[in-house]
């Protein structure tokens, strides 16, 4: 548990005033921080400096810090929550990084995610593909007994499985294309693999296309990237099974 | 005679909710359109709130301080959520469930409430199933159910161990449909900063736009609270960073009544603090004491060697090993309830039995179990904790005992809230977390998620009918009203008061102040002496915040230490209540432990001749001390018995 | 039908069908090309280049494959432009080798570099063979490509390097395409990939052989 202390890390981290400025990289000096720090408490002690030396703390998003809200979005290193797999931003540690290393902090970068402040971007794009569908057209009252439709284990857990993206939008900042397809497709997939979601299920991959489409996201090209970056670990089986899903839909029209 | 009114109907437990609900108020469809309703808050009680209010045709507009509805932190719950459906014909009931949480709650909650909850929860279920919540199921497609501590039967629902996700993104679903429909507006990074009334009637609040730092102004008819619990008066806790007792403290200066404010649940099963560089505690979710024991050494010498990192906890022999829980527990054993679990690490800790550099650490080893059942059962059913684990602890907790420790986790107590969850304010309700009402001092597992889905889906839209029934002559409310104006300079000053003290230290330097002073004496274990102490030291806290706070960037603009700075001065004020309220309560109930009041064995002891109300606060002005109100508690069902788990 | 063909999905299906279409041809290809090892009189190889020629195919399919070939173009700088304008502002440092393949990253620039090789390829047969039709000898046409004294070597490198480029396009693009279409699920996504690395292997490995045979062993 004894973790190393690394002695002196050089930040090189995107900062941007607002989203009407431009931005540019300024570069900060970090030291003594325990491997065993987040990577995130990490820039809470570079932030605690940069108050006590008079100037702005760097703004981030982050919440939960237990890698299951979504919020934390940085890309670091080239790559979108850090040099570790399946985890958020605010599950990296330290000791992923050496002694005297240079750390280069990015917002993520997509023209459907454009930057507030210096890391922090906007997202709502995803929300409003969810609004144009993402749900099952069901009132609070009325409904059947839980027990009352059989869904098959197999069922379930594929569609648990897609219903873990937690929408943090790193498969749009991995993406060399910023496509959305990832996000979409988990989506789509955990209500189209449920019987109660295949009522309205055409419906909701039209519309949730066309709304992905409108917002400016750029177009898949299957280089499966989002998937190793996704910290769910969401599959593209799920981009498949949009494909089809659309396709369908589309046809019946 | 108090001036509280808690409005639980007459009549026999089980009737009285559906004797409520004939006899309260309903408006019609025509007029719900042109009636308004604030839902501050977007988790699970403000989603379901705000998504079925909607529905039914109210206009409904829904504040978050994220960047959306769906990151509110009951995502982050992992366990599950219970409901009587006794699908596992083990002689459930909703009385059994009733049972279990009013006695949970160490008898410190109304009966009438916590009947209705267990009432609904099996609608709930159905509900979430409807919505496409993921739930585990078994081969023949029925729904699956586990087990849970301080309970005998199985009425836990699941989605692997992210429960609270597929909740929340369940509700939040149906919020996107009315938010598509255009019956929900949604304000999303904007936070409430204070209540608007008039005439008497909660009528709008102000918030600030958090990215362009603008004071906004909203009015309805009514204004629901639903923004979680206030356990970052702590500074560390499992709560997300941004959680904060904003609204709630806004509404207490307001008028509401605050309940019960000492109660706040410390969950045993957390990773421990390492070093001075923490900002958050991560929780290992509670299941896993079905399947480790809990031990520290029997020997000083072993303890002081694992504290220096001269020996590992694998050279420890067995009979070296003193399983405390087992020891002093016999009959529950490692599934102890959670403030005993908590108070008995506590306890070895303190007496210098602690494993890790800070002697803050007590073992949770699955060595036992792997022996027993083989590391595949071990791994399929925990394996992503264990490799949350070891992300961040960089140990594997398959060889080696994790380290656990007591933290910060629920706040049981809340905003004072009648039987139809309205607030001494009249029109503003609160639910979820928010409020003080269903779970006395203590929370059961998997019953948090329960009560905010009840809340929002199932009671809040019927009891607010009753309120805005009487509201169909008010027009929409106008925002140019001298209420508004007034309220919004007073924000306004209160964040140039903080932003203009261009001090020397960081907000979180304060925070962190203010939380070591409340771990230390208003946590774990209370006494006069300790929270007096608190009192006088929060104070001095608070006076030095306002004397030398430094807050850098612009004020008119994206600026999170503006933000931060804004709770943190709502905490240091929540901390003295906090502390006033232990203070009073001179019993050990639930989670607050009062080392005046044990039994000879050294247990909790309860006072039920002088205790057994509800404390409601009053808020009487800005350094002036607050007035207690007392709401008896009346059991006409349960009868009280000491809480024993030997 | 318009908002589907406009759609993202639905211009990636363009991509995918033509793209298969153009996966099938190749074999066509490739099949008519080994005859050029099999007969070193070129008289088999000259029956099914002679095949190739007639009116039904000549005036039927080749339109088709020319069709083929130009929707694929075309859809690929459509997607590849919107691509590029979805993201502004560039990564500073950005590390993808980990998490895609090089090829699956680059398939508009192999595109492109099959394209070239492509038109050198159509100027040396197809020109002469079916536009000019002063060809008697089509494998002598082929043969003296691959041997003549001087330019041999540098021919037969050139094909080698751009049987290698479609090898990689073919890499990416054949699972691509049915992954596209929706045909792919965690299992057959295993299998589709491995039939794509077997087929580009096969193709690519072809059209190496044939020009290597025919100047070192011819």
């Amino acid at each position: 548990m004894a973790d190393k202390v690394i002695k002196e890390l050089t930040i090189k981290v995107w900062r941007q005033k607002n989203a009407k400025t431009a931005g540019k990289f300024e570069t900060y000096k970090i030291n003594d921080i325990s491997g065993g720090t987040s990577f995130l408490e990490m820039l809470d002690i570079l932030n605690e400096q940069l108050i006590n030396d008079g100037q702005e703390p760097i703004a981030f998003d982050h919440d939960c810090r237990e890698g299951i809200c979504g919020m934390c979005s940085l890309f670091i290193n080239g790559r979108a929550h850090g040099p570790d797999d399946d985890i958020t931003t605010c599950q990296l540690h330290m000791r992923k990084f050496k002694e005297g290393e240079t750390i280069t902090i990015e917002p993520w970068r997509a023209g459907a995610f454009p930057v507030i402040k210096d890391l922090i971007v906007d997202r709502t794009a995803f929300e409003k593909v969810l609004q144009a569908g993402g749900y099952i057209s069901v009132n609070t009252g009325g409904v059947p007994d839980g027990n009352a439709i059989p869904i098959s284990q197999d069922d379930a857990e594929e569609a648990m499985d897609a219903a873990a993206c937690i929408g943090c939008g790193a498969c749009v900042a991995t993406c060399k294309n910023s496509s959305a397809m990832l996000f979409v497709s988990a989506k789509v997939s955990h209500l189209a693999k449920l019987p109660q979601g295949r009522v309205e299920a055409s419906r909701r991959a039209k519309n949730m296309v066309a709304k992905m489409d409108e917002l400016g996201f750029g177009n898949c090209t299957n280089t499966g990237a989002c998937e190793v970056e996704c910290p769910k670990g969401i599959s593209i089986a799920n981009i498949a099974r949009l494909n089809r899903e659309f396709l369908a839909a589309k046809i019946k029209d | 005679m108090t001036v509280l009114n808690s409005k639980i109907p007459a009549g026999p437990l089980a009737e009285k909710w559906s004797k409520h609900k004939a006899a309260i108020k309903v408006v019609s469809p025509a007029n719900k359109r042109k009636l308004d309703i604030i839902v501050v808050g977007t988790g699970l009680a403000g989603g379901s709130a705000a998504a079925s209010l909607a529905e039914m045709g109210y206009n409904v507009k829904a504040f978050c301080y994220q960047d959306s509805g769906r990151r509110a932190h009951s995502i982050a719950a992992q366990g599950g959520i219970n409901a009587a459906k006794n699908y596992q014909n083990d002689n459930d009931s909703i009385y059994r469930l009733f049972y279990d949480t009013i006695k949970g709650g160490d008898y410190r909650a109304r009966e009438a409430n916590v009947y209705r909850l267990a009432e609904v929860s099996g609608d709930i279920i159905d509900q979430c199933v409807a919505q496409g919540v993921p739930f585990a199921r078994e081969y023949g497609g029925t729904l699956s159910n586990r087990s849970f501590g301080g309970v005998l039967v199985s009425r836990t629902f699941y989605a692997r161990g992210q429960t609270g996700q597929q909740l929340l993104l369940g509700c939040y679903a149906s919020m996107n449909r009315m938010i598509g429909q255009g019956k929900i507006e949604m304000h999303e990074r904007n936070e409430m900063l204070d209540l608007v009334i008039v005439d008497g009637k909660a009528r709008g609040i102000i918030t600030r736009n958090l990215v362009t730092g603008e004071i906004e102004r909203h009015g309805a008819h009514a204004v629901v609270i639903a923004t979680g619990g206030y356990g970052n008066v702590f500074f560390l806790s499992t709560n997300a960073m941004g959680c904060n007792g904003g609204a709630a403290w806004q509404a207490y200066k307001n008028g509401a009544f605050f309940g019960n404010p000492c109660f706040v649940q410390i969950h045993p099963t957390c990773i421990p603090v390492h070093g001075e560089q923490q900002s958050k505690l991560t929780l290992m979710s509670e299941s896993l004491r079905n399947d480790g024991r809990v031990w520290t050494p029997k020997k000083k010498e072993d303890a002081i060697k694992l504290q220096k990192g001269e020996m590992g906890p694998n050279d420890i022999a067995d009979e070296d090993r003193d399983f405390y829980l087992e020891r002093r527990y016999p009959s529950y054993g490692n599934l102890v309830p959670r403030d005993v679990a908590s108070r008995a690490a506590k306890e070895r800790c303190d007496a210098g039995f602690g494993v890790n550099a800070e002697g803050k650490a007590v073992y949770l080893d699955f060595k036992y179990s792997i022996e027993r059942l083989g590391q595949d059962v071990i791994e399929a059913r925990y394996g992503n904790l264990f490799q949350m684990y070891e992300k961040i602890t960089d140990v594997d907790p398959y060889k080696e005992p994790m380290q656990i420790y007591p933290a910060i986790h629920y706040s049981m107590g809340g905003t004072w809230v009648d039987y139809n969850l309205m607030t001494t304010v009249p029109g503003l309700y609160a639910i979820g977390e928010a409020n003080f009402s269903d779970h006395g001092g203590n929370r059961l597992g998997a019953s948090a998620l329960m009560q905010g889905l009840a809340d929002g889906y199932f009671v809040l839209p019927y009891t607010i009918g009753d309120y805005l029934a009487d509201e169909i002559q008010t027009p929409r409310i106008d925002l140019n009203h001298p209420e508004f104006d007034k309220k919004e300079k007073a924000v306004n000053e209160r964040l140039q008061r903080l932003y203009n003290v261009k001090g020397s230290k960081s907000v979180d330097s304060f925070h962190k102040r203010l939380g070591n002073i409340m771990w230390d004496y208003v946590g774990m274990a209370r006494n006069e002496e300790g929270l007096k102490y608190a009192i006088a030291e929060i104070a001095k806290i608070k006076e030095d915040f306002y004397n030398d706070v430094r807050i850098p960037g612009d004020f008119d603009a994206m600026n999170i230490e503006l933000e931060k700075a804004g709770r943190v001065a709502d905490f240091l004020e929540l901390g003295d209540l906090m502390a006033r309220d232990a203070l009073n309560r001179n019993e050990s109930c639930g989670g607050h432990y009062r080392e005046e009041s044990v039994t000879e064995e050294g247990e909790a002891k309860r006072d039920d001749d002088n205790f057994t109300y509800v404390s409601a606060w009053e808020y009487k002005g800005e350094n002036q001390e607050p007035v207690l109100h007392k709401e008896d508690l009346v059991f006409e069902t349960v009868e009280l018995t000491q809480r024993s788990y030997k | 039908m318009s908002s589907f063909l406009s759609s993202s999905i639905g211009k990636k299906l363009i991509m995918s069908l033509s793209g298969l279409f153009l996966v099938l041809f190749l074999l066509v290809h490739l099949i008519l090309n080994s005859f050029l090892m099999f007969d070193s009189t070129g008289e088999l190889f000259n029956a099914g280049a002679h095949f190739m020629a007639m009116p039904v195919i000549r005036f039927g399919l080749q339109p088709v494959l020319f069709g083929g070939f130009i929707v694929h173009i075309i859809y690929a700088i459509i997607l590849t432009l919107q691509n590029q304008k979805a993201r502004p502002q560039k990564y500073a440092s950005q590390n993808l080798g980990n998490s895609s393949t090089w090829s699956s990253r680059n398939m508009f620039v192999l595109g492109g570099l099959v394209l070239v090789f492509i038109a050198m390829h159509l100027m040396h047969f197809f020109v002469p063979i079916q536009i000019q039709g002063n060809v008697h000898d089509d494998y002598q046409l082929v043969k003296n490509l691959f041997t003549n004294g001087s330019t041999g070597l540098v021919y037969t490198g050139l094909y080698v390097v751009g049987a290698i480029l479609l090898g990689l396009h073919l890499a990416h693009g054949f699972w691509s395409a049915f992954q596209s279409i929706g045909m792919s699920n965690i299992i057959w996504r295993a299998r589709l990939e491995r039939a794509g690395y077997i087929y580009a292997i096969i193709i690519s490995g072809g059209f190496i052989i044939i020009p290597l045979y025919l100047h070192f062993f011819a």
